[in-house]
């Protein structure tokens, strides 16, 4: 079937290679190194805008309402003199966490190397349909605009919180933010959930039916394993997002009662009769936390890829990665309670998501122990690709074992909300994931941009980042276990908390200097593309198929035959052999057994 | 002017970083000018990783000695000490999990940093490993789930009795306000319908039509007696809130359209924990920050900050708005005679709306 789809493909691509407007190459380009890149550059630009959000809000936090010409220059009439209005503080936050979350860790990460990669590394020529994977990413780059607009509209953007639980979202009485904002926001998403659908279909479908000869499923890649199931979470839950914004434009536009009941606002009874918000919760919370592994499992398949080849070692364990990041999966789309202990929802239903959700924790130990034993005695290369790779394993552990902590029903009840949760969240899934992202562009900086980045720049953002990491986020459990809910404007409206204000002093300062480092990665992103050093065809010496591609990019990536595959992906340092590695596509030497594993 | 100032300067900070940035680049060895790592590479970033793994010890050590004293006392209710029972054997794991771990991560990324010749250990697999590491997690999650779950039911059945002083918690934007039954011990029916009645006196909407609602009594300060179960009902009139009661080891969202339900035994009276030795260390320390802030404004002619004065608090915990940051209310845990006197001097409905 594979080898079927592939000739096909292959045929209809002899005919129209060869004319290829500017329009066509640069801008509606169908072919998916080219999508990647534009996936990348638009995720970073999105980035730029989370992160630059997220320094803002933590100045207010450290010196709260003291007037700072950043904010009048920045947020205008939002900042009166120079103070961070209440209300912007809030959108801020909304809009850093949907940035962050589905901008950048979603599309960003995954738009970028599940396109670059599935074709390379299972051998197809493209993707299963160039055209929905450029209607994908014209709908995220359309979906980018809308969001980027709504900061402009006259009352504010969406400011509910990323998670824009009902009433507060519905009503426009309730806070600025739910007019306008928050219809751009909705339509936004909703457009973003098209994209990432119709890429996600497309991800599967090709890594089922476009594998090249010999490229059984057990002879996968970690990162392809990562990225097709991520796409199967994605058509999963997604869908069930948008029926939730769907519900939630009615309550607010037509005056249906999904999620609405009982409401009195501004000296005002309204008509909504029979809704819940926690029906709202269900719903989102279904999508919300597959995302967390949609956001997670990309970074971890590219750090897979990352350690085994860096350490020159087999990853340790393939078959049990593979089943971890099955189980993970599947776990991942039946805990999403967990974020609603507290919500009002049945107590014995806390019980069920409370063992569901800790269950979690054996899949992601046999993931981190797996990462440390590849390491054991190993040849490790250091460069700034595999820096991000290790530190994300130490940041998953890290964040990971406080989830023990929010995971617990019991336990969630104080800590539910609090400063705890923004650093456990931080920690697992935005930081680790971002260090996912950061190791993937060092290491297929060459595939992309045919030169490499410099790597004693990449060294400093690196080692600035992981110091300032730990900086932001270790204090932050501190002001949580003090009992400092979130998404508050400021604390000092209790005296109580009056002894926090260093700790916020502190993790701002880390911030800052860790919002720095961003631009040294920023230029040397930029620099390299033009003035780096010209690449070899294979400079990490890496066992898989992109590598076995011409360094100059040509539409259906190989000249000639796509290469067939003989072996596993983690032939590193195999006895028998003088190289430390093996690619896919060298055939078995006579007597040479492939590991079966 | 001021924002023309701001972004130059912003723009000439950018300027400067990029201009250091390329410098630094421009100084470097033409050799080192690509992104393989050399030995001499792996030798520096492997020290720095050893170095790091000190750094993450360092910081837990510093934010403990540092910070300890922020996190919350022990708790005031009677179910807390459960609770904080198993959140300290929770951290143990925890802590003696990321100590290993990262251990091992970083000192192997030390260890076995790469040389030229070296070659790796072909090792692709070992069964009875990794069936010890998926093993032992499933024995300390059994044991974390099943106390975590029976601590959960124990916490959260609620059931009603006669003994039970029963409260109703009212949120709004972006305040707080509690009812108690009266002397019947049973709230009246209530509804936001009814909360434009008797010219807006009617505070949180009790239908005047039920008898049980006549000597219900609405406070802004909620006072609990210790030493008896509290049972809280939970409404919001507009938007969801989080009744949050940190000290309690307590919480539970309010939501439109529901009454959610949360009990608990409070333990320790206002008085007495204010003689707790860490409340006190606590509340001295808050001060002396708090007359250093008065200083600063006294110089700009502005009022000092009063003294604090420890009080239990009830705090919004779930995003409502503008001023979610300043949605509070005080608790005072009292004995059941102080209780009793005070909810006397308390105007019922029926006095309200006369």
């Amino acid at each position: 079937m594979s080898t079927v789809a592939a000739q096909v493909h292959e045929e209809e691509d002899h005919g129209h290679h060869h004319k290829e407007t500017f329009i066509t190459k640069y801008v509606f380009s169908q072919d998916h190194k080219m999508i990647s890149k534009q996936y990348l550059i638009t995720g970073l630009f999105m980035g730029i805008i989370g992160i630059a959000m997220s320094l803002l809000f933590r100045l207010q936090l450290a010196w709260p309402e003291q007037p700072m010409g950043i904010m009048s220059a920045l947020l205008g009439k939002w900042a009166p003199d120079g103070v961070m209005d209440p209300n912007v503080y809030l959108a801020l936050v909304t809009i850093h966490g949907t940035i962050m979350v589905f901008f950048v860790l979603t599309a960003g990460l995954s738009g970028t190397f599940s396109n670059l990669l599935i074709p390379l590394q299972i051998g197809a020529r493209d993707m299963a349909s160039g055209l929905l994977n450029m209607i994908s990413y014209w709908m995220f780059f359309l979906s980018s605009i809308i969001m980027v607009i709504s900061l402009f509209v006259e009352a504010g953007p969406a400011a509910a919180g990323w998670t824009i639980y009902p009433p507060l979202s519905a009503l426009p009485q309730a806070q600025p933010g739910s007019g306008l904002g928050m219809t751009l926001w909705l339509v936004s998403m909703a457009i973003f959930i098209a994209s990432s659908l119709l890429g996600s279909l497309n991800y599967i479908v090709t890594v089922l039916n476009l594998r090249t000869e010999g490229m059984t499923m057990s002879r996968l890649p970690l990162t392809i394993w990562a990225f097709f199931i991520t796409a199967i979470i994605g058509v999963v839950s997604f869908p069930v997002l948008l029926s939730a914004a769907l519900l939630l434009i009615m309550d607010r536009s037509f005056g249906t009662s999904f999620f609405l009941s009982d409401i009195f606002i501004q000296g005002e009874v309204l008509h909504y009769q029979g809704g819940s918000p926690v029906l709202y919760e269900h719903l989102f919370w279904f999508l919300g936390h597959p995302e967390v592994y949609i956001v997670l499992l990309p970074a971890l398949g590219i750090t897979s890829e990352i350690i085994a080849t860096n350490a020159r070692k087999p990853i340790f364990g393939y078959r049990a990665m593979v089943a971890s990041i099955l189980a993970i999966a599947f776990l991942s789309t039946i805990v999403w309670g967990h974020h609603m202990f507290i919500s009002g929802m049945n107590p014995f239903l806390g019980s069920v998501f409370t063992f569901t959700t800790l269950l979690i924790a054996i899949p992601s130990a046999v993931k981190a122990f797996n990462y440390i034993t590849t390491l054991w005695k190993g040849n490790l290369q250091l460069n700034p690709a595999m820096l991000f790779s290790i530190g994300l394993v130490s940041t998953f552990i890290s964040g990971g074992l406080t989830g023990i902590i929010l995971g617990d029903s019991t336990l969630d009840i104080n800590v539910h909300d609090t400063y705890f949760v923004v650093a456990h969240f931080h920690l697992v899934m935005g930081i680790s994931a971002l260090y996912g992202l950061f190791a993937g562009v060092y290491h297929w900086f060459p595939k992309m941009f045919k030169r490499m980045m410099n790597k004693n720049l990449g060294y400093i953002h690196f080692w600035v980042t992981a110091v300032c990491a730990y900086g932001v986020f270790f204090p932050m459990h501190f002001i949580g276990m003090a009992g400092l809910p979130r998404r508050y404007y400021t604390n000092t409206a209790f005296p109580y908390f009056d002894d926090l204000a260093n700790i916020n002093v502190v993790i701002t300062v880390f911030a800052l200097i860790a919002g720095a480092a961003q631009l040294i990665f920023l230029y040397n992103f930029i620099h390299s593309i033009y003035y780096g050093k010209p690449t070899e065809q294979n400079p990490w010496r890496s066992t898989t198929l992109e590598w076995t591609a011409p360094i100059k990019h040509i539409h259906g990536n190989w000249e000639g035959k796509i290469p067939e595959v003989h072996r596993w992906a983690y032939d590193y340092s195999k006895p028998g052999h003088k190289e430390d590695f093996v690619p896919q596509h060298i055939p078995l030497k006579k007597g040479e057994e492939e590991l079966q594993h | 002017m001021t924002i023309l100032l701001t972004f130059t300067v912003l723009a000439l900070i950018a300027i400067a970083l990029w201009q250091i940035t390329k410098i630094f680049e421009l100084s470097q060895p033409k050799k080192n000018n690509n992104q393989v790592a050399d030995d001499d590479d792996n030798r520096w970033n492997g020290q720095l990783m050893f170095a790091f793994l000190i750094f993450i010890y360092a910081i837990t050590l510093f934010s403990f000695w540092k910070w300890g004293d922020v996190l919350l006392p022990d708790a005031s209710s009677d179910h807390g000490v459960e609770y904080d029972n198993l959140l300290w054997i929770s951290f143990a794991i925890i802590f003696f999990t990321q100590t290993i771990t990262q251990a091992l991560l970083h000192y192997f990324a030390y260890k076995y940093r790469g040389e030229k010749g070296k070659k790796a250990l072909f090792y692709a697999d070992n069964d009875r490993l990794e069936a010890i590491w998926t093993i032992i997690p499933v024995i300390a999650l059994a044991g974390l789930i099943l106390y975590g779950l029976y601590t959960w039911t124990d916490i959260m059945t609620v059931e009603e009795n006669e003994d039970a002083l029963v409260v109703e918690l009212y949120a709004q934007q972006f305040n707080w306000k509690a009812r108690y039954a009266g002397e019947d011990g049973v709230l009246g029916d209530a509804n936001v319908r009814f909360l434009q009645d008797f010219d807006g006196k009617n505070l949180v909407g009790i239908d005047a039509t039920d008898p049980n609602g006549f000597d219900d009594i609405v406070v802004q300060e909620l006072h609990l007696p210790a030493g008896r179960e509290v049972i809280f009902k939970m409404r919001s009139q507009d938007v969801l809130h989080s009744a949050y009661m940190p000290h309690f080891r307590a919480q539970m969202n309010c939501v439109p359209g529901m009454i959610t339900e949360f009990a608990f035994i409070p333990t320790i009276t206002t008085e007495k924990i204010r003689q707790n030795e860490d409340i006190k260390a606590k509340v001295k320390k808050i001060n002396a920050i708090r007359r250093e802030n008065s200083q600063a404004l006294i110089a700009k002619g502005e009022e000092p900050l009063e003294p604090y004065v420890f009080d239990y608090l009830l705090l919004c915990n779930k995003i409502c708005g503008a001023s979610h940051y300043n949605m509070q209310m005080k608790i005072v845990v009292e004995t059941q005679e102080e209780f009793e006197k005070w909810i006397m001097d308390q105007q019922t409905f029926a006095e309200v709306i006369q």
